[in-house]
């Protein structure tokens, strides 16, 4: 942010509008081109065009392309401010760059239209096809998309570029609202569904149209509101968070239990009013995370990239269906899903260390690799002829019950009874992360990771303390196991398809590695909006492109956003605290020579200063 | 850390001083090749003592045999009069053999407290940690004021302070350091040295595994030279900085 626009230092100079720098303004364009393109050849425009989010104007189909040359508009005319020297004033210059920006983009669109139009190469190219000219003209001719690309995109880049000479407060209740709108248009299931549950449908009627997508006039009184809302609360948010972080001891314990009391009473009332399909996706959003947690133990704390996470779920899923299955093809003692937890347990816990005690010597790349090919066996194991008789091959095993309490029965076609359950699990696995995370085997596997021959010098058994978190990880995996074939009633080798290893790293991950908050973020956005690998999400849309936005997401935040989604408040504190010292220490007058002569030796040939 | 001060005086006043640490007769070997040869050598209580070479002379592999890290292939490793030789890293760490690794490697993403209080893994001694936490501190007033900050940003100067510190925490009686000046602007090296001078004052033994002769001649009591995995020369500092042989080959005089 502090790197952008808003050079509140006093040298800035007005730049004439024509003194642009063509050679970026040309990549940039260049860049917008190809996305648009490669987006419409993917097939987005079309196979999204069904999704509609404001009535006549927007489907998400559209909205697959607008974002680009608005994205693009913004970043292209985004000035990073060098500390001494004089910065542009942004103006008008910079909406120059935005628009020429969207335009060169809406030209290279314009030119698929033409070739779409003028040559037949559906052959390889499934979505060079009629239905994307039609769209993408707006059904009024070539002539009549072609300006309509370049105009609309020159106009997106230009409000792309805008962001950063409007001033503050213009540009918050703008964002506020498009980001408030999309909010909105994307949630729309849930909306109705909450409603419906609130005795509220005359709402969504009014907000919502029929065939879906809020309608114009709502989405204008909406955008309205939230600008509204955006000026009233501006900043508020944000103050409130960090008053929140300045607290300390008690005090800060006592807002930490009123937070945890409303979210747990949230977490509880919330379903009561939500109708199945809404339930099912948070029970489905609340396995993954159960799992996320656990990998999160493995790769976020001890360091131990496991690919093949997979396989602890199938052994989770698998003890629990022999156990409590009556259709259990060799042994079938039909137990209480109580008792088969325990056993669960224990099985996961010794599958980890005999997949574990070989694998864990290694390092990073090999143990990776070596950790893949066991979460295949695994699944292969339970799919092979060998053990069909134990375990039902493909066919896998049937009619597991639900979990019986007595008064109720969980099970999958009561969604809310499963969330509950799946609950109570990823609190107890939340609340283990967070105590196992500020612990000495915590520490130790922090340790680990960050080096791991050093942790040895300090005395760490590196071997055991790396198969605990192994073993830990494999018994959360395996409760979200055991959960989901309760909860389906049934369980197949292909439900632990490698996939399901690679999207859980990819939750954990977007998330942020080692940081609690950001699974249940990452689970939330990435399982409940996009979907997990057989789980529809809010955007059920998106099933096919699924993977793609899966790998497109991690390739921008390993390379923007390292850090995952929510950055841990405890780095935020740090970097504060670390501000603060810094000043502290600039304006100190009282500090010995010696700290000066040893600074200046340090920003010397050295170069061991610290990155500020 | 205090306590091993008396204890050293008098046990070399006595005549017959027992060492801390000991290799007698040590030959290790990486596959086949043979790195240290015959080595013999003793670490006293209070001493400071260095070990010079050049690359490859098997320095580094000194200290990984003393710290457990490489089980020699004949001889005895010896500390406080047990043969330690197939006993774990952490066994030593908790009987006082504590390194300081080269290039200070710090864990980087944790905070300074956190890379503390990991020195102090071993211990349960709550009390006893927390005072030295408070010793640490003494030492290194600037360590306190980052104790909430990644290690990683730290400057040079400061990381070798945690670095030491970190060491400190486990409460060694001898203090292995790897190249402590490697990786560091002249004038911190000479920093570095004075506390390591400092440490040793207080009674702490510190063995220093160094290419910088000078350097560390110049603070230690005695030090071996060690070439191609054999100890070429044995002597006090001020006969190892006078000997001309030495001079020729490690303090660039001709």
């Amino acid at each position: 942010m502090s790197a952008t626009m808003t050079s509140t230092s006093a040298a800035t100079y007005r730049p004439r509008v024509s003194d642009q720098d063509w050679r970026r303004i040309a990549t940039w364009g260049g860049l917008c081109a190809l996305f648009l393109i490669l987006v419409s050849l993917i097939g987005m425009p079309v196979g999204l065009d069904r999704r509609i989010l404001i009535h006549p104007v927007l489907s998400l189909g559209y909205l697959s392309l607008l974002w680009i040359p608005l994205v693009l508009g913004y970043v292209v005319s985004k000035h990073v401010v060098l500390e001494g020297m004089a910065a542009p004033e942004p103006g008008a210059r910079d909406l120059v760059t935005g628009l020429v920006t969207g335009a060169i983009g809406g030209v290279g669109l314009a030119v698929l239209l033409l070739g779409i139009d003028n040559f037949n190469i559906r052959d390889p190219l499934v979505n060079w096809s009629p239905q994307l000219l039609s769209l993408l003209t707006y059904e009024r001719g070539l002539g009549f998309g072609a300006v309509a690309c370049i105009a609309i995109c020159a106009f997106l880049g230009l409000v792309g570029s805008s962001i950063h000479v409007v001033p503050a407060t213009v540009r918050r209740v703008m964002s506020f609202a498009a980001y408030g709108l999309l909010l909105f248009s994307v949630l729309e299931s849930a909306i109705s569904d909450l409603s419906e549950g609130f005795r509220l449908e005359w709402l969504t009627d009014i907000m919502f149209a029929k065939r879906g997508g809020l309608t114009l006039i709502s989405s204008v009184v909406l955008a309205l509101l939230l600008g509204a809302l955006s000026v009233v609360f501006g900043g508020r948010v944000k103050s409130a968070t960090t008053r929140y972080r300045e607290l300390e001891g008690l005090e800060r314990q006592r807002a930490s239990t009123i937070l945890f009391v409303v979210v747990a009473a949230l977490c509880i009332v919330l379903p009561l009013f939500l109708g199945t399909i809404m339930n099912e996706l948070l029970a489905n959003v609340g396995l993954f995370l159960l799992l996320a947690l656990g990998l999160n133990i493995v790769v976020g704390l001890a360091g131990i990239l496991d690919l093949g996470y997979v396989a602890f779920f199938a052994v989770g899923g698998y003890t629990t269906a022999v156990l409590t299955s009556a259709d259990s093809p060799f042994f079938a003692p039909e137990l209480h899903f109580g008792i088969t937890l325990v056993i669960v347990v224990v099985i996961a816990g010794i599958t980890g260390l005999v997949i574990g005690a070989p694998v864990i010597r290694m390092r990073g790349d090999y143990l990776a690799i070596v950790t893949l090919g066991f979460g295949e066996i695994i699944r292969l194991l339970f799919m092979s002829d060998w053990l069909k008789p134990y375990f039902g091959g493909a066919q896998g095993i049937t009619n597991v019950p639900g979990v019986d309490l007595g008064f109720a029965t969980i099970k999958g076609t009561d969604p809310r009874s499963v969330f509950y359950l799946v609950l109570v699990f990823c609190a107890l696995a939340i609340y283990i992360s967070w105590r196992l995370q500020v612990s000495r085997l915590g520490r130790a596997w922090m340790a680990i990771r960050e080096d791991e021959q050093v942790a040895e010098a300090m005395g760490i058994n590196t071997v055991n303390t790396k198969l605990l978190a192994f073993v830990v990880g494999a018994i959360l995996a395996s409760f979200s196991g055991a959960i989901l074939v309760a909860k389906v009633g049934s369980v197949f080798p292909n439900s632990f398809m490698i996939l399901v290893s690679i999207i859980i790293l990819v939750v954990v991950i977007v998330g942020g590695m080692g940081n609690i908050l950001g699974v249940i973020v990452g689970s939330f956005v990435l399982i409940g909006v996009l979907g997990g690998p057989r789980q529809p999400g809010l955007l059920q849309e998106f099933q096919t492109f699924k993977l793609l936005i899966y790998g497109a997401l991690l390739v921008f935040m390993m390379l923007k956003r390292p850090e995952g989604l929510v950055p841990s408040a405890r780095r935020s504190q740090e970097l504060h605290q670390e501000e603060f010292l810094q000043d502290v220490w600039l304006k100190g007058e009282d500090h010995e020579a010696e700290e000066a002569s040893e600074h200046a030796a340090e920003t010397g040939p050295g170069g061991d200063e610290p990155p500020t | 850390m205090n306590t091993a001060a008396g204890t050293a005086e008098t046990s070399q006043v006595g005549g017959d001083p027992v060492a801390i640490l000991e290799l007698r007769r040590v030959n290790t070997h990486y596959g086949a090749v043979h790195i240290l040869k015959d080595l013999d050598l003793a670490i006293y209580p209070g001493e400071l003592v260095c070990l010079l070479g050049g690359n490859a002379s098997g320095k580094t592999t000194t200290l990984k045999t003393l710290l457990g890290m490489v089980t020699p292939t004949s001889g005895e490793v010896v500390l406080h009069g047990e043969v330690v030789n197939h006993r774990s890293i952490s066994y030593r760490v908790e009987n006082g053999v504590t390194m300081v690794p080269e290039n200070r490697r710090l864990f980087k993403r944790l905070s300074v407290k956190e890379n503390l209080i990991l020195g102090a893994y071993l211990r349960t001694d709550k009390d006893g940690i927390d005072a030295d936490l408070q010793h640490v501190f003494e030492l290194f007033p600037r360590v306190e004021e980052r104790l909430g900050q990644k290690a990683g940003t730290l400057s040079g100067g400061e990381q070798q302070m945690v670095a030491i510190g970190r060491a400190l925490m486990s409460k060694p009686k001898v203090l292995l350091m790897d190249e402590p000046s490697m990786g560091l602007a002249p004038a911190l090296v000479q920093q570095n040295f004075e506390l390591i001078e400092q440490i040793n004052d207080d009674g702490m033994a510190i063995f220093i595994v160094e290419q910088n002769a000078n350097m560390a001649l110049s603070i230690a009591d005695r030090g071996w030279v060690l070439q191609t995995g054999m100890v070429v020369l044995d002597d006090s500092a001020e006969a190892l900085l006078a000997n001309p042989e030495m001079r020729a080959a490690y303090l660039g005089e001709a």
